[in-house]
């Protein structure tokens, strides 16, 4: 085989494969370890940002770029006031995606801004341009045809609402905002 | 007969005539006319400005200016604020206040910049000024409550203590109680760069109830929000008022008592602080947001939707700081809500994220330069910019004074063309004709360089980073910014041959810092040589500079003209090239 590197143990299919590029050039293959649950592959939209895994534990996260002392230029004393915020939140937000369904995509917020449910009820319904029926704990959302939900630390999907505000943040996996039948469902009170 | 007359008008009369005039740069004028003048003026001038506390040395201050009332210094250069400066470089506040103990028995004012306070220096002011009522501390270190302590006991006249952005060592929020009961003169009181938890909250409610002329009051995240009321109800006339947390859990009956404080506050114009803020309290607000002139959210973690409710009942708004969560969504409600916007300043959330976390692009400035006719000053941290965007932003506002834009990652090209931002930042230059602030960002060619020295006429201060092709960019620049002050550079290829072809020109300067550039030792050296009149600084802490060849570039360069010659209190990590001192060391 001239031209191309032997390989003992293989056939070196390489040599005649048909690709595009000059010849002498290796292909760049990376290689990912995308081991997504099939769940998350159908839920999971690209989202504004462009398509990124956001999930750290499945793609090999991309090498931390070195920080250049000084940049971008923020002042000492606003870059402490950042971390200083990090630092009393225990190490950043509490960030979790939100979807709609029906929406094209999703979105992140940070639990640890808001105070209580009405407070993050109304983001999200300002956020998706919808609104929320009212909450009780027998019936759970009336008046609309949304729930919220949430996955909570063991995969289950439960209503929004129902545990005290500190054990949901600390619970609280991810967001869903269900539509329809689905949603009327979960409210039933069997 | 002219003659006659200049010499028969009385000197009151001048120094009456000349007390009208109190812009530095006229007083100036005014003591160059004639000899008379000039000894009239200098014994009638109140206020000095000293943009570099090494330019000149307080001796020579007080030497020609003998009745001084109130003094402004700047110490450490401008990008010490972004860690370029190590700790240690200079900047030291005692000597001049040891000097002026003794001979501005009278002083009133002292304002600093960027400089090194110490405790000491705070006792010294306290003892030395008996009618002492002005004293802010802008972005300085170097000192503790204590020294506050000594400054609230004795100034019985104060009249403004100002800390901002300063850092301080906060040993005890006990000070505030060293302000004397008989005190009743403050006028403006602002601590909100202190840290700790503690504040003698008694003892501000007291000291803000006392006095009756408080305009202005920052407090620090100590504060919570119940508590504000409180404040705001003991001084109902304030103008500006930052406060401390804005976050509390919803409390009908907080809420409500904190609206109707703001509410009673007829007069205020101005906020700031917001650190933690909830959300559900910023309708608080909303009765005084129709007033507000300036408004300082910039440590608020508020998404988009919050604030847009928020600027839209602010339409009398010049003055916005933010952060990044405004969004593009939020700039353009500002450009329809707010057409009294003068400036605008819009801070990275997470500036070190590899990736966008928010939806801010060049659309919203475009958005706010084409909304806001009044827009004259522009900080802009994002992501991505084009030529095309700042073209538009240019042709829309000719009247920017000031523009500061920083795409977060170095050499950023244009993200529709890919093509360098030359010609988006050349047209700003082109069109603003009264721009005397720029900062640059994104990738650039020597080409933008040569926009600036062509169009940049009125350009006071420039600051450039990774930008750059060779000395000729620096060429265009000192040769044909005319009215160049401040220059600041760092990791650019810029070396010796542009520097010391315009070697006269730094003399016309306040200063030029060089950072990560391309400078050797040898044109350090001949420059410090051939310019008396200049203060040449290599600054390196990882060796002495002669250790390595004289073609070896040196790591931190300063540079700044004086009449003081060289200091000595330079650390060892900085060396003069002034010869006689080199070769004394």
């Amino acid at each position: 085989m001239e031209g191309s590197v032997g390989y003992d143990n293989d056939l070196n299919l390489r040599a005649t494969e048909l690709r595009l590029g000059l010849p002498g050039t290796e292909p760049v293959s990376i290689v990912r370890s995308n081991k997504r649950s099939l769940q998350q592959v159908a839920d999971d939209d690209c989202g504004v940002n462009g398509c990124k895994s956001d999930d750290q534990n499945e793609t090999a996260p991309p090498p931390p770029k070195a920080q250049i002392v000084g940049w971008p230029p923020i002042r000492s004393y606003r870059k402490n006031n950042i971390q200083t915020k990090k630092n009393e939140s225990e190490g950043g937000g509490i960030y979790v995606k939100v979807s709609m369904d029906g929406a094209p995509y999703l979105r992140k917020i940070d639990l640890k801004i808001y105070s209580g449910y009405p407070e993050l009820l109304q983001a999200i319904e300002n956020m998706f341009k919808f609104t929320i029926g009212e909450y009780s704990e027998r019936e759970g959302y009336k008046g609309s045809d949304y729930a919220p939900t949430y996955e909570d630390k063991d995969g289950d999907w439960m209503l929004v609402g129902d545990v005290p505000w500190e054990m949901f943040i600390t619970s609280c996996k991810r967001l869903r905002i269900m539509k329809g039948s689905e949603a009327r469902g979960l409210g039933c009170g069997v | 007969m002219q003659k006659k007359m200049a010499y028969s008008f009385p000197d009151e009369v001048l120094e009456h005539v000349f007390s009208f005039i109190q812009s530095d740069k006229d007083r100036n004028a005014v003591s160059l006319v004639c000899k008379s003048w000039y000894e009239i003026e200098r014994w009638c001038r109140r206020k000095v400005f000293i943009g570099n506390c090494y330019a000149v040395s307080p001796r020579m201050v007080i030497r020609r200016f003998p009745e001084v009332r109130s003094i402004k210094l700047k110490g450490k250069p401008h990008f010490a604020d972004f860690n370029l400066v190590p700790d240690g470089w200079g900047g030291y506040v005692l000597p001049w206040i040891a000097e002026m103990a003794g001979a501005y028995p009278w002083l009133e004012e002292i304002r600093l910049k960027r400089m090194v306070v110490t405790d000491e220096s705070l006792e010294l002011i306290a003892k030395s000024f008996k009618n002492f009522k002005v004293l802010v501390l802008f972005s300085c270190e170097g000192f503790s409550t204590d020294g506050l302590a000594a400054i609230a006991a004795s100034c019985k006249n104060l009249r403004e203590l100002d800390l901002r952005e300063s850092e301080v060592d906060d040993l005890s929020g006990h000070w505030l109680a060293h302000f004397p009961e008989t005190c009743t003169s403050l006028v403006s009181l602002n601590i909100s760069c202190l840290r700790s938890d503690e504040v003698s909250f008694s003892a501000l409610e007291r000291l803000v109830g006392r006095c009756p002329n408080l305009r202005s009051l920052r407090l620090n995240r100590a504060v919570t929000l119940d508590k504000i009321a409180n404040i705001l109800r003991r001084a109902p006339q304030l103008v500006d008022f930052g406060t401390g947390y804005y976050a509390a859990e919803l409390q009908p009956d907080v809420f409500s008592n904190l609206a109707g404080a703001f509410s009673s506050c007829k007069e205020l114009k101005s906020l700031s602080g917001f650190w933690d803020v909830v959300p559900a309290y910023l309708p608080a607000l909303y009765s005084i947001c129709p007033r507000l002139t300036s408004l300082n959210l910039s440590y608020a973690t508020i998404q988009s939707p919050d604030l847009i409710k928020l600027v839209s009942h602010c339409p009398r708004l010049q003055r916005l700081l933010v952060l990044d969560y405004v969004e593009d969504s939020g700039l353009e409600e500002l450009a329809s809500s707010c057409k009294d916007l003068q400036e605008l300043r819009v801070f990275p959330s997470d500036p070190f994220g590899a990736e966008p976390n928010v939806s801010l692009t060049e659309q919203g400035l475009v958005a706010v330069s084409l909304g806001c006719p009044k827009l004259r000053s522009v900080l802009y941290f994002c992501r991505r910019m084009s030529n095309a965007a700042l073209v538009t932003i240019a042709q829309n506002r000719p009247n920017l004074t000031r523009f500061r834009l920083c795409i977060i990652e170095p050499k950023t090209p244009d993200y529709l063309t890919l093509e360098p931002l030359d010609v988006g930042f050349g047209a700003i230059v082109e069109h603003c004709k009264d721009l005397s602030r720029l900062s640059l960002s994104g990738l650039l060619t020597d080409h933008v360089f040569e926009y600036i020295g062509t169009y940049g006429k009125k350009l006071e201060m420039l600051s450039v980073a990774f930008a750059g092709d060779s000395d000729l960019g620096l060429h265009h620049v000192l040769s044909g910014c005319e009215s160049l002050r401040k220059l600041e550079i760092r990791d650019c290829p810029f070396g010796d041959k542009a520097l010391l072809a315009n070697a006269a020109k730094l003399e016309t300067m306040r200063s030029l810092w060089m950072s990560s550039c391309a400078v050797s030792f040898g044109a350090c050296k001949l420059l410090g040589q051939k310019m008396p009149k200049l203060n040449v600084e290599v600054i390196d802490e990882t060796e002495p500079p002669d250790s390595r060849p004289e073609s070896c570039p040196v790591d931190k360069l300063y540079i700044y003209r004086s009449v003081a010659g060289p200091r000595f209190d330079m650390p060892p990590f900085v060396w003069t090239m002034d010869e006689a001192v080199r070769i004394l060391h």
